[in-house]
């Protein structure tokens, strides 16, 4: 694999390989093939590929009704469209019956950028993390991004796959383990322990390497399964460290900072903060220049943990 | 089962009905027996299933998408012996496999969850499309209610139906002309439904008396090609029970002991207990 390719360019890729595996590999989406990659999919398998038009709903409905007929659809849209709009679709048609269709929803975040608030994705996580039997993976390069698709099909079941849009570097390894429900200790530590998700792993690990030229031993997780979330190892790194912090491209409501939260309440005594979206919608903007301006930076992980430490 | 015999039936399985619904102490009873006659058509004359193979691959698929009118879906799945009639005095307790709304994960014989409106016509299009990919056979049936359509996700449902030429999925619409609050006009216009769907690329066929079955199986059993069905059938709502019909107020209340002892005597039945 090419090192510089976006999430959504590996999902597209890993959807053409794992097709080409298993006919009962459909895929689904909402004339935004062009955007979620899709499209290299429709191009291999045509007559696997089901375009919904501009109509969600009814795209998430009918794939549960593909589940039942022993297909294995793959939903693809943008993730506010995909867990917002089609929420409740989601939730009756697919969910609540434990119907075999996976959610590759991409444009998650920030990271949309210039798009603007209307269309940034910032509660899907908190949105999917509710609806019991979902699993959600949240990918943090185009290896883990494949690995994620892979995984999907392994479980009997909804899963949901967070797709950031950029292009970014692989920060993980071809035999690095993608064990669902598992994190990853990318960098170990005892002072400080950074649980990080999606496109906040690089800014994680610069905030490490920046903490420890300062004395500070920082621990770096990569969660890239928020559901189910691994709780031994947020114990652990609860137990080992004087503190713990969150860090996601996310509302700092519901999705991972209050996951660690809720897995650290009553067991733990480590100090706590979670780096996030803080209850506000985006807006427009240069991605880089959005993740300034929110905080979802290296130096304010790097500024939080000196706090929470002092 | 000849016309007579039919007529028989429904009067039964409407005795059945209401037992639920005053057993349970809530529930539909309208809209249950309004669509009656439309399931009856469907699991007695012409939908292929096995009672005792409900998981059966190649049976047609039923989609109940007014979800709430399951106790005429559970009172017939009873009578084709999917599980014992019993069971039906326990719809919507605690324990039950008798949901308030249809469960395929409990209930025997239920293809796909429904209730959550306009849902169902949706599933049912990807059950059908899943059929065309995997060259079944089977074809695919959706009840919807006519308050059901002001959903705007059965109109989604209704252009992807079409597009994807969905000669195996037919739409019936229970069109009693009533919902929660009122008629169907006062509440929020629907128009003319056959046209509607005829707009969207389907065949059509309306059957002016919904209560007559074999009306119903002439529509199902008409061939089409290269387009999806839709069949408006015109009925009423608490069919069967003369105070419950034409009644909005009977959407979604259940039956007092005088209501109900009323109504079995109507229906011609003996109450033993």
């Amino acid at each position: 694999m090419a090192d510089k390719i976006s999430l959504r360019v590996a999902y597209g890729e890993a959807l053409v390989e794992q097709g080409a595996k298993n006919n009962n590999i459909v895929v689904l989406d909402a004339d935004l093939s062009n955007a979620t990659m899709t499209n290299a999919f429709a191009k291999a398998y045509p007559g696997r590929f089901f375009n919904f038009g501009i109509a969600e709903a009814n795209m998430v409905c009918a794939a549960a009704g593909m589940a039942h007929s022993g297909l294995i659809p793959f939903v693809s849209t943008f993730a506010l469209f995909g867990a917002g709009r089609a929420y409740e679709m989601i939730r009756n048609s697919v969910s609540y019956v434990g119907a075999n269709v996976k959610f590759g929803l991409s444009h998650s975040g920030l990271c949309v950028g210039e798009d603007g608030g209307s269309h940034q994705s910032i509660e899907d996580i908190a949105l999917m993390r509710v609806l019991p039997g979902m699993t959600i993976f949240v990918p943090c390069d185009p290896i883990e991004t494949k690995k994620a698709v892979a995984a999907a099909l392994e479980i009997d079941g909804p899963v949901f796959i967070r797709v950031a849009r950029p292009v970014c570097d692989n920060i993980t390894q071809a035999d690095t383990p993608f064990i669902p429900g598992k994190a990853n200790v990318m960098r170990s530590g005892n002072d400080v322990a950074i649980i990080a998700t999606g496109l906040m792993i690089p800014e994680a690990l610069t905030a490490a390497e920046a903490l420890e030229r300062e004395g500070v031993s920082a621990a770096v997780v990569n969660m890239h399964t928020i559901k189910p979330i691994d709780e031994d190892c947020i114990l652990q790194m609860a137990n080992t460290c004087k503190a713990v912090v969150t860090v996601e491209e996310h509302s700092v409501i519901g999705g991972l900072g209050s996951a660690v939260a809720e897995v650290m309440a009553g067991k733990s005594n480590a100090g706590f903060a979670r780096i996030g979206i803080q209850d506000k919608f985006g807006r427009s903007g240069k991605p880089a220049k959005l993740f300034e301006a929110y905080g979802l930076t290296s130096g304010n992980i790097v500024g939080t943990c000196k706090a929470l430490l002092r | 089962m000849n016309i007579a015999q039919q007529q028989d039936k429904a009067k039964a399985l409407r005795a059945d009905i209401v037992k639920m619904l005053y057993h349970a102490q809530s529930g539909h009873p309208g809209g249950s027996l309004s669509c009656l006659e439309i399931l009856m058509a469907l699991y007695y004359n012409v939908a292929k299933v096995d009672p005792k193979n409900p998981k059966w691959p190649e049976r047609d698929r039923i989609v109940l998408s007014k979800g709430h009118a399951c106790p005429a879906l559970y009172a017939v799945l009873a009578d084709k012996g999917y599980f014992p009639r019993e069971d039906l005095w326990n719809l919507r307790q605690f324990g039950s496999h008798l949901q308030g709304h249809p469960d395929m994960q409990k209930t025997p014989g239920v293809d796909v969850n429904s209730g959550s409106l306009g849902q169902g016509v949706s599933i049912a299009v990807g059950l059908a499309l899943g059929a065309k990919y995997k060259q079944e056979s089977h074809k695919v049936y959706a009840i919807v209610g006519d308050g059901e359509i002001q959903e705007g996700l059965v109109w989604e449902a209704a252009m992807s139906a079409a597009h994807y030429k969905l000669d195996n999925l037919t739409v019936i619409l229970d069109n009693n002309g009533l919902q929660i609050d009122g008629s169907n006009d006062e509440v929020m216009s629907i128009g003319d439904p056959v046209e509607k769907f005829k707009a969207f690329g389907f065949e059509c066929i309306l059957v002016e008396d919904g209560h007559n079955t074999q009306a119903i199986v002439e529509a199902l059993n008409r061939p089409v090609s290269g387009k999806p069905k839709f069949i408006c059938c015109k009925t009423h709502k608490g069919n069967g029970v003369s105070f419950m019909t034409d009644q909005a107020g009977w959407h979604g209340k259940a039956p007092n002991e005088e209501q109900y002892l009323e109504a079995l005597k109507e229906l011609g039945v003996v109450v033993n207990g």
